[in-house]
């Protein structure tokens, strides 16, 4: 029991069936909107969770992949008239290479430094898409193109409930498939002990690297799904105050618990919506509601609660 | 040349203020291991609280009074209530609540008080100064001096009190402070009554120059944590100094390149830095010992 509780494959079955029969509950097309956010920030999370979780590192500006992601698939298409899926792809791509390159020199910092350069970072991608208007029509946002998947076009929340499903159990097959992998256990022997693991032989920048770049791209899939769904975009995608709800959700949900990532999600995005019923108290509340979570269920919902049923959970 | 001194004059004046932004976050950070991204509240209660007590009709000197002594309750009740029931939790769970802590707090802020800009009086109007060509207000001068009047008492309370030096002392190595009898709960939270201090006497002092509002804390905390990374985290030199180099650098390239990437200088050049000197201007290696 315990073992296939933890198998890998459990996981993306459970979060399939999850994915389907979610709708069986659902009274409105409103849900599947709010539902379909919840996959979209939930794929974000779990590819933060691979380098927080994992491989042990804090991104302070994860939304900063979102932006590019979602503005490739924004501008892409408006500039040049290709497909969207195309830019999509290109988009992550991008993502991938930029973290490639400014994750050398950051993944040497270690502890808030680490913090403050990610932060920096994201603040500098979010100037750039909220100043250069001409491309990004500036703080007021661009419109959006649809989706085209095979002469399919993805418009409503109900769809866009199914494209994010799908990615999202995709997203948590591949993260499970890389944490039992070689990779995966580099990624946690690093978290574990730096030094120990460099003495093991693992090349420790090549494997943070690894997750930055992974991370990164899984960010970009998720801001274009976001962009594309919503029809309309905003530098808002890649502010600082949504690096720290990634962050958030990851460790609310649970450092390294894959599961847990659609969980924190799953709070993040409901907590506001709930929340918008109370007006001006919405902002007092989250801030209160995050603190409390922080400091009753400091090790993440998911592992909090495996504890308390005697488990291990994924 | 007298352009140049402009830019100077106001680079220096918010500098000032990132720099004190600063202090507060190294004075927790070297009592606690603590980095409070709610520090850019404090700077907001310190304005805020004084321009509606004065609104109230408070006499303002008084208005200013209460107001550091009511940020100061909210620094203890932030310490008390939020960080010390998290005791032992991972760094960047520490991180999170500060910034839950720095949400709720401008939620509230904009519950007590509301969403607009509000200015303070100038304490000796706005007459400008003219100083080499470069007209200065006043109150930038009174920005300066309080912030180098706060620089100068801390460094006199470390150096020359006994209670200083168990600040020092229990920065440098809690449990060695605690053997020799140092109540070091007494420490942390006396470090977040004074950050609360420093940032709403930066609060109030700056308020008439910049406006304040229930949202000018967030980019304050961010600028002030860069100011102190660009340091050397845990150095109060180094945040001092990190301050005003942001300040200046800002106003530099704001008025020589373009306004556009203002808000953003202040995080190139710690990029730079951080890549070329992973610990800092004044940092110390660290040397990790397995």
């Amino acid at each position: 029991m315990q073992r296939f509780l933890s198998h890998r494959l459990t996981v993306v079955v459970v979060l399939a069936l999850i994915v389907a029969l979610l709708p069986l509950v659902f009274p409105s097309a409103y849900y599947y909107r709010v539902a379909g956010q919840v996959f979209v920030f939930g794929l974000a999370a779990i590819g933060l969770n691979l380098l927080m979780g994992y491989a042990g590192q804090v991104s302070l500006g994860h939304a900063g992949f979102m932006g590019i992601g979602a503005y490739a698939a924004a501008i892409g298409p408006a500039q040049t008239g290709t497909p969207v899926w195309f830019w999509v792809v290109a988009g992550s791509a991008l993502s991938g290479l930029i973290a490639w390159v400014v994750g050398r020199p950051i993944l040497k910092l270690r502890g808030h430094y680490l913090a403050v350069a990610t932060l920096g970072f994201g603040i500098l991608l979010f100037m750039v898409f909220t100043n250069e208007s001409r491309w990004t029509g500036g703080p007021d946002g661009m419109p959006v193109q649809r989706l085209e998947l095979f002469g399919w076009r993805v418009r409503t929340g109900i769809e866009w409930y199914w494209v994010s499903g799908v990615l999202l159990v995709l997203g948590a097959w591949v993260a499970g498939n890389l944490v039992d992998s070689p990779t995966g256990r580099a990624m946690r022997a690093i978290h574990d002990s730096e030094v120990a693991s460099r003495s093991a032989g693992i090349d420790v920048a090549r494997q943070k690297l690894t997750a930055f770049v992974i991370s990164a791209v899984y960010a970009s899939v998720a801001g274009a799904s976001f962009a594309l769904m919503n029809g309309h975009l905003t530098p808002d995608v890649s502010s600082f105050l949504r690096s720290v709800e990634l962050v958030t959700m990851v460790v609310v949900g649970g450092m390294g618990s894959i599961f847990g990532s659609l969980v924190g999600s799953a709070v993040l995005v409901v907590l506001p919506q709930a929340l918008t019923v109370f007006h001006d108290y919405e902002h007092a509340i989250l801030g209160l509601m995050i603190m409390l979570f922080m400091i009753f269920l400091r090790e993440g919902i998911v592992p909090s609660l495996a504890r308390r049923f005697g488990r291990r959970s994924a | 040349m007298p352009e140049l001194m402009q830019f100077v004059f106001s680079g220096l004046t918010v500098g000032a203020v990132y720099a004190l932004v600063a202090l507060g976050f190294t004075l927790i950070y070297n009592a606690s291991d603590v980095v409070n991204f709610a520090q850019g509240e404090f700077v907001m209660l310190g304005g805020m609280i004084t321009v509606f007590l004065g609104l109230a009709g408070l006499w303002l000197p008084l208005a200013a009074m209460l107001a550091i002594i009511l940020t100061v309750f909210v620094g203890l009740a932030l310490y008390k209530l939020a960080i010390e029931p998290a005791r032992g939790a991972a760094a960047v769970t520490l991180i999170i609540i500060t910034i839950g802590a720095s949400i709720f707090l401008r939620g509230i802020a904009q519950i007590v008080f509301d969403k607009r800009f509000h200015a303070l009086p100038h304490w000796f109007g706005q007459q400008p100064l003219k100083f080499g060509g470069a007209s200065i207000l006043p109150q930038s001068l009174v920005v300066l001096a309080g912030a180098l009047v706060i620089v100068v008492l801390l460094y006199g309370f470390f150096e020359r009190t006994l209670f200083g030096k168990a600040v020092l002392a229990t920065a440098a190595n809690r449990l060695a402070a605690r053997l020799v009898g140092i109540n070091t709960d007494v420490v942390v939270g006396f470090s977040f009554a004074v950050s609360a201090a420093i940032g709403a006497i930066a609060g109030l002092l700056v308020a008439p120059i910049t406006l304040t509002s229930y949202d000018v804390g967030t980019l304050l905390a961010l600028k002030g944590f860069a100011a102190a990374m660009l340091g050397g985290m845990g150095n109060p030199v180094g945040a001092v100094v990190g301050g005003l180099v942001v300040g200046l650098l800002e106003s530099l390239a704001a008025g020589l390149i373009s306004s556009k990437y203002k808000d953003a200088i202040g995080f190139i050049v710690i990029l730079f830095v951080l890549f070329a000197m992973p610990n800092g201007l004044l940092g110390k290696t660290k040397v990790e010992r397995v």
